[in-house]
């Protein structure tokens, strides 16, 4: 193991670092939102929207981001739809995110005992609020272990986008170690900068998980 | 409007071509599995025992293989391993080894979570009709978690056919990879290739995955009490 090489590389490694956070995080909050508005239609079981909505989860859940991304980069620009290469990351992140979280969300909301919207129905409330005030902040609390789960998933998958050439982490270790053949340095330092970005997300989901358990259970 | 490319897939053997490429995937993927699933039984019920010392390591190997992505190990398996133990090794050993090993890990977890979720009363309950312990495992304890453990272990089979679309980054030939060559073979008298070709890469794999996904949610209702 050569230090004077690890010095070397760590500002490249730093900058694919931060290119990766940007495109994972734009996708995962793209992820929550489409996801978000999936589980809403399907709940609310909206008419040819809800088809639709099944029909894009279960394309998206059982093809590879690999491929989706492909796709989206390769394909797309023939029929005139031209994004950057940032962009197609991140919205192939968020679609395949998007499917994974209406399921996770859904499930949340399907979690909530029936009679909590009795009750708030009872109370006078309306559909709305109902949802609102009642359901909803429960099913959030019922679907936070799955979402992190999701977010970890997208962040390692986030591992494809060097093929469709953007400068992420596996780009900069595969292009170092092709140049410069210091293999054990370069792969080293590959493992070191997915755990910077993986670990605390792995954390915060296992503190997280602990006490929304406390929440649920009381005292 | 021009063509999208889909009269390029029917030109000379591309189709077969294709086909062969998503073999190579379904091979690799099918190793994987069955490697995955009689390790990983085995590690489960290891798992699951009271032995301290091996639910340590076994934790430690399941957390470091969920937290790093797969296409990280499987560089440091096909590029890492390579260069430092010096010995040669095909990238679909390679691909077979990393995603064994990972499946065995989930595998396990998935066992382990089948056994440990078994009520005790279900063994108490045998017991007390005078079952022995060999009894007790073969006819209440098996039957129950196997039909908790098929659905989930049909779902890891799916992930994994997924995951092993990356086997195309160490340099494994397999669909995407002869759909791209396809698309250069064919640049100039069909530009727009790349549309219908890869649309029919996306379509294959989920016609492959989607059947599978179905039956384990099937099974999973059929067999919820």
């Amino acid at each position: 193991m050569d230090m004077e090489i690890i010095r070397q590389y760590l500002p490249l490694y730093r900058d694919a670092l931060f290119l990766t956070l940007r495109i994972g995080w734009y996708g995962v909050f793209l992820a929550l939102a489409i996801g978000l508005v999936c589980a809403m239609i399907i709940r609310f079981r909206i008419p040819v929207l809800r088809t639709i909505v099944k029909a894009y989860v279960g394309l998206f859940r059982n093809t590879p981001l690999l491929v989706q991304l492909f796709f989206i980069y390769f394909a797309l620009p023939k029929i005139g739809i031209r994004l950057s290469a940032e962009f197609c990351g991140s919205l192939g992140l968020g679609l395949l995110g998007g499917a994974y979280m209406s399921e996770t969300l859904r499930s949340g909301l399907e979690s909530v005992a029936k009679i909590q919207e009795e009750s708030a129905e009872s109370l006078g409330m309306n559909r709305y609020q109902a949802f609102r005030f009642v359901i909803f902040p429960q099913a959030v609390t019922y679907s936070v272990p799955g979402i992190l789960a999701n977010v970890i998933f997208l962040l390692k998958e986030t591992s494809v986008f060097s093929t469709i050439s953007l400068m992420d982490l596996m780009f900069t270790a595969k292009d170092l170690i092709g140049m410069y053949a210091k293999t054990l340095e370069c792969l080293t330092l590959l493992v070191i900068f997915y755990l910077i970005m993986l670990l605390p997300v792995s954390l915060l989901g296992y503190v997280l998980e602990r006490r929304l358990r406390h929440a649920e259970f009381g005292d | 409007m021009q063509s999208l490319g889909i009269d390029v897939l029917f030109k000379g053997k591309n189709f077969a071509r294709l086909l062969e490429g998503l073999w190579v995937a379904a091979r690799v993927s099918l190793i994987s599995s069955a490697v995955s699933i009689l390790l990983g039984i085995f590690m489960g019920i290891l798992m699951a025992g009271k032995n301290r010392i091996i639910q340590g390591i076994f934790r430690v190997y399941l957390e470091t293989v969920r937290i790093m992505p797969q296409m990280v190990l499987l560089f440091i398996v096909y590029f890492g391993t390579t260069r430092v133990f010096g010995w040669n090794l095909s990238a679909e050993y390679a691909a077979v080894i990393v995603f064994s090993f990972w499946g065995t890990a989930e595998m396990g977890d998935l066992v382990r979570g089948a056994l440990i979720s078994i009520p005790k009363i279900q063994y108490d309950s045998a017991r007390a009709l005078g079952m022995d312990e060999k009894s007790v495992f073969q006819y209440v304890i098996l039957p129950q978690t196997v039909r908790r453990l098929i659905p989930l272990s049909i779902n890891l089979i799916t992930r994994i056919i997924k995951t092993t679309s990356l086997i195309m980054m160490i340099g494994m030939v397999e669909v995407l990879k002869v759909a791209q060559q396809i698309i250069e073979a064919n640049r100039r008298t069909s530009p727009n290739a790349a549309f219908g070709v890869f649309a029919v890469v996306f379509l294959m794999y989920f016609i492959v995955c989607w059947p599978i996904g179905r039956a384990a949610a099937y099974l999973e209702k059929r067999w919820a009490e």
